[in-house]
């Protein structure tokens, strides 16, 4: 170890080697096969579920969790993957807390939700060790669909068309499979490189090549691709990122928090990643709470995330606020940055404090600076490399349109979820199939 | 702090926890630990006839039935009657009653059903100086296939044969124990009564197999690929017990005759509710197989916190709940509830919706915004709602006053009425 959390500037090996290990080791371990049939007695089989309704796949959640109770998760396992071929990563990433779990019935009576995460990690942990992919291909159609963006809702859709015996072609802009599952998440979330042993697993079902490195819009075209194929689902997410539109953000040292976490993501040493001694986060959302706890765990002294808006409005859930308090990181709200302070490097960022009125958002004459060698972006991702063909609203793509469909984070309609963009990938290929099948 | 010492049938206790003869009081190391932890008397394990002594199986010997998190809900064993030398035994019982003058220490017995081995065997145990005998008619394996244990306990004329014999050449109170294999418990009952016994207890364990190795495809304990069956044990059998013991409670022959309460007895509460049904004082063993023999400190207080709160004696208890036990003739149709959910504790799990719409009465129903409501007018009051609630006090019965109208049957609640006077039954015109 050439440095300490004290060392001033931008540096990597701030903690001994054993450090990166612990931090970046499984931030929820797995539950045995006892915890989890303890968990899954729990249960209590609610008539039409509300944990069912909260899910946006929709997995039937008592089902999955009484077959584990009974000893045959590899049965659970199905049921997850026939609604969720993603359940591996949704288990480990979706904001159970603000989803099925916050519906359970068990967190109204009692505050202590069933651990339905954990044990939907459970189930589709015991069946990929076996091996186990219950999903076999239709007889083949003969039809080809372009998918646009190998992220869970092309993974998703892909899959789903696959099953009905269709052809799907999958176009990456990114040398690796996976969209953000594989980019865009905290390596402590999905450790082992899950994501990519996920894809591989969905693979399995055949009839589904992917293409990296190709990019809609630079390498190909929409019209090539609705020549070519039958179809066309755009699952491109939200490439681009907003800017601090905030004098100073040109400074050495300010940058995009994803693309910290992807740097974090495909980073084979964590300990050989530089990071700053005094880190400021500005955002409110999952990424912004990625970036600031992965910042504490590679060895960053003082790391603060600042919000403008209060805590309520805060699309990071309790759970992740929790989580990144527990790291050591402090949270600000309700203070906007004004300029980011430095000669050639960023040295400080200065804010003001916000206030909410009927007009928005105001910013108010008193100030305060906190020192920041490492300043990351995470004020929210936008549609960018989207056809101009295609309509938008708010945002983003605005729904189906003649053989193009539309799904995940860059798709108008539900939160910008992993599990929201599964669903959606999976409704596309519905569709799709009984439309080219004039079913 | 209640007086729970116990006098039964003459055998005094400090308490009326006893442990049941079983593995737990197989010697005295055993017996001596409960006795430390404040047991108040024990039955020591069943002694055999004179001579080489049983063996048992090299594996396994119980089956298990558990809960999630593998609380023991059900026990099953094939162990038989002592395997220790007789004479062994007897010197034990001798030293352990020297010692522990305060507790009560009844030894069973079990030999072949003649009249010299039950003579032989009481002139050997004498000299001991324990308090009294039991007589193991009930256990279902092993020695039931060499004409003793359950063998004798379901022939009402061997139970009162045998037991004769027992009063005929032993002073000693005899406790009759018996197998609840039978179809009914009265006729064994009757018998041991008829025979001179002191008391009976029961019940003793129920043949079972508790489980199948789907693997091996043999039941559980498996032994070498083979099971037998066993007896069936702890909580799982307890309604059973209470049903047998509450039956001789009332019968009128058997009315009044001491019984000791066995049969998944685990907690205070358990006891108490033998003893309300009937029980004198109550054997024990798979809860302390399960959780040593501490468990009977729980017990102890337990039951004595309840007799305080009640401003009962354990006197005031035996027997209690006897009266209100009746056949379903005498139950009173003219009692009518509703079920009533209340929205404040309602989680809106919808069990009771799913139940009563699937299997029961579609007395339920459910709004799109998920509230569980009673439907009076359908609700017959069977209590499947409440059974299936997770959330205690949730569903409740309420009464309907007399005078009013059932709105399910358009009928007006009228007075006590039972099955003995009702117009549908033809027996009733009869008795007129």
């Amino acid at each position: 170890m050439t440095h300490s959390p004290l060392t001033p500037g931008i540096v990597p090996g701030r903690l001994p080697a054993e450090a990166y290990a612990r931090n970046f080791a499984d931030h929820e371990p797995a539950l045995d096969r006892h915890e989890a049939r303890v968990a899954a007695d729990r249960c209590y089989f609610c008539h039409d579920a509300p944990c069912i309704t909260a899910c946006p796949t929709s997995i039937d959640i008592p089902l999955f969790i009484r077959q584990i109770a009974t000893g045959t998760p590899e049965a659970a396992a199905t049921t997850i993957w026939t609604q969720n071929i993603l359940g591996g990563i949704c288990a480990r990433v979706c904001p159970t807390e603000t989803l099925c779990e916050e519906a359970c019935v068990r967190e109204a009576a009692e505050g202590k939700p069933v651990e339905i995460g954990r044990l939907q990690r459970f189930a589709t942990d015991v069946a990929m060790a076996k091996g186990l992919h219950p999903f076999t291909r239709a007889a083949r159609t003969g039809k080809r669909i372009a998918v646009v963006g190998a992220g869970p809702a092309g993974l998703a859709c892909a899959h789903r068309l696959a099953m009905h015996g269709h052809d799907a072609v999958i176009f990456e802009r990114r040398p690796k499979a996976g969209g953000l599952n594989e980019y865009g998440i905290a390596s402590y979330k999905a450790t082992g490189g899950f994501a990519q042993k996920e894809v591989d697993w969905l693979l399995q079902i055949g009839g589904i090549e992917i293409r990296t490195g190709v990019e809609l819009g630079r390498d190909i075209s929409l019209d090539q691709l609705t020549g070519d194929f039958d179809a066309v689902f755009l699952g491109i997410g939200l490439a681009g990122v907003n800017a601090l539109r905030a004098a100073g953000e040109d400074l050495s040292g300010v940058r995009n928090a994803v693309d910290f976490i992807a740097e974090l993501r495909q980073a084979s040493d964590v300990s050989t990643l530089p990071i700053g001694r005094d880190v400021v986060v500005i955002g409110g959302g999952m990424t912004a709470v990625d970036a600031a706890v992965q910042s504490k765990l590679l060895g960053a002294e003082n790391v603060t995330i600042v919000y403008r808006r209060g805590q309520e409005k805060m699309s990071a859930s309790g759970y992740e606020q929790e989580h990144a308090a527990q790291a050591g990181v402090r949270i600000i709200h309700n203070a906007a940055p004004v300029r980011v302070l430095g000669n050639g490097s960023a040295e400080a960022v200065e804010f003001a404090y916000t206030a909410e009125g009927p007009n928005g958002l105001t910013l108010s004459s008193e100030t305060f600076t906190l020192k920041a060698d490492q300043v990351f972006k995470a004020i929210g991702q936008t549609l960018t490399g989207a056809p101009d063909t295609l309509p938008v609203a708010g945002g983003k793509l605005a729904g189906a349109s003649a053989k193009v469909w539309v799904g995940g984070d860059c798709a108008a309609g539900g939160e910008d979820l992993t599990v929201t963009a599964v669903a959606e990938g999976r409704d596309a290929a519905e569709a799709m199939h009984i439309q080219l099948m004039a079913l | 702090m209640a007086d729970l010492s116990s006098n039964f049938i003459g055998i005094k206790s400090p308490n009326p926890f006893w442990l049941a003869s079983a593995p737990p009081t197989d010697k005295k190391y055993n017996v001596e630990r409960a006795f430390e932890a404040g047991w108040g008397g024990v039955v020591w394990k069943t002694l055999g006839a004179e001579g080489p002594p049983i063996v048992n199986v090299n594996g396994p010997r119980y089956g298990a039935i558990w809960g999630a998190d593998r609380r023991l809900l059900g026990l099953n064993n094939i162990e038989l009657i002592t395997d220790r030398p007789l004479e062994v035994n007897l010197q034990e019982i001798k030293e352990v009653k020297r010692k522990w003058k305060d507790r009560a220490l009844v030894i069973s017995l079990m030999v072949p059903c003649d009249e010299e081995s039950w003579k032989d065997i009481l002139k050997r145990i004498e000299d001991t100086e324990a308090d009294g005998v039991e007589l193991n008619f009930g256990c279902p394996h092993g020695m039931a296939e060499r004409g003793m244990g359950s063998a004798v306990g379901q022939v009402p004329e061997y139970i009162e044969m045998v037991t004769r014999w027992v009063k005929q050449y032993s002073r000693m109170p005899c406790i009759v124990k018996l197998t609840p294999n039978i179809t009914s418990i009265l006729p064994p009952a009757i018998a041991a009564h008829r025979g001179g016994a002191d008391a009976v207890s029961l019940i003793n364990t129920v043949k079972s197999i508790t489980n199948v190795d789907l693997d091996h495809f043999s039941p559980f304990p498996m032994i070498d690929g083979r099971g037998s069956h066993g007896g069936y044990c702890g909580p799982a059998v307890k309604p059973i017990a209470l049903n047998m013991v509450a039956e001789i409670a009332r019968y009128e022959e058997t009315r009044g005759m001491p019984i000791s309460g066995i049969g998944g007895v685990t907690t205070w509460r358990d006891a108490a509710e033998f003893m309300a049904l009937g029980a004198g004082n109550v054997q024990v063993c798979t809860a302390a197989m399960t959780y040593g023999f501490k468990i009977v400190q729980e017990m102890i207080s337990g039951l004595s916190q309840y007799l305080d709160e009640k401003q009962m004696a354990m006197s005031d208890l035996v027997g209690r709940a006897v009266p209100n036990f009746v056949e379903w003739q005498h139950l009173n149709l003219n009692y009518v509830t509703k079920a009533q959910i209340d929205q404040d504790l309602c989680i809106s799990c919808g069990r009771c919706y799913a139940a009563c719409e699937d299997t029961s009465h579609q007395a339920i129903a459910m709004s799109p915004d998920r509230v569980f409501t009673v439907m009076d007018d359908e609700c017959v009051a069977c209590n499947l709602c409440i059974d299936v609630c997770p959330v205690e006090s949730c569903i409740t019965m309420r009464e309907l006053p007399k005078g009013t109208v059932d709105p399910r049957t358009g009928k007006v609640v009228g007075d006590y009425a039972d099955w003995t006077t009702h117009p549908n039954n033809p027996m009733a015109q009869a008795a007129e």
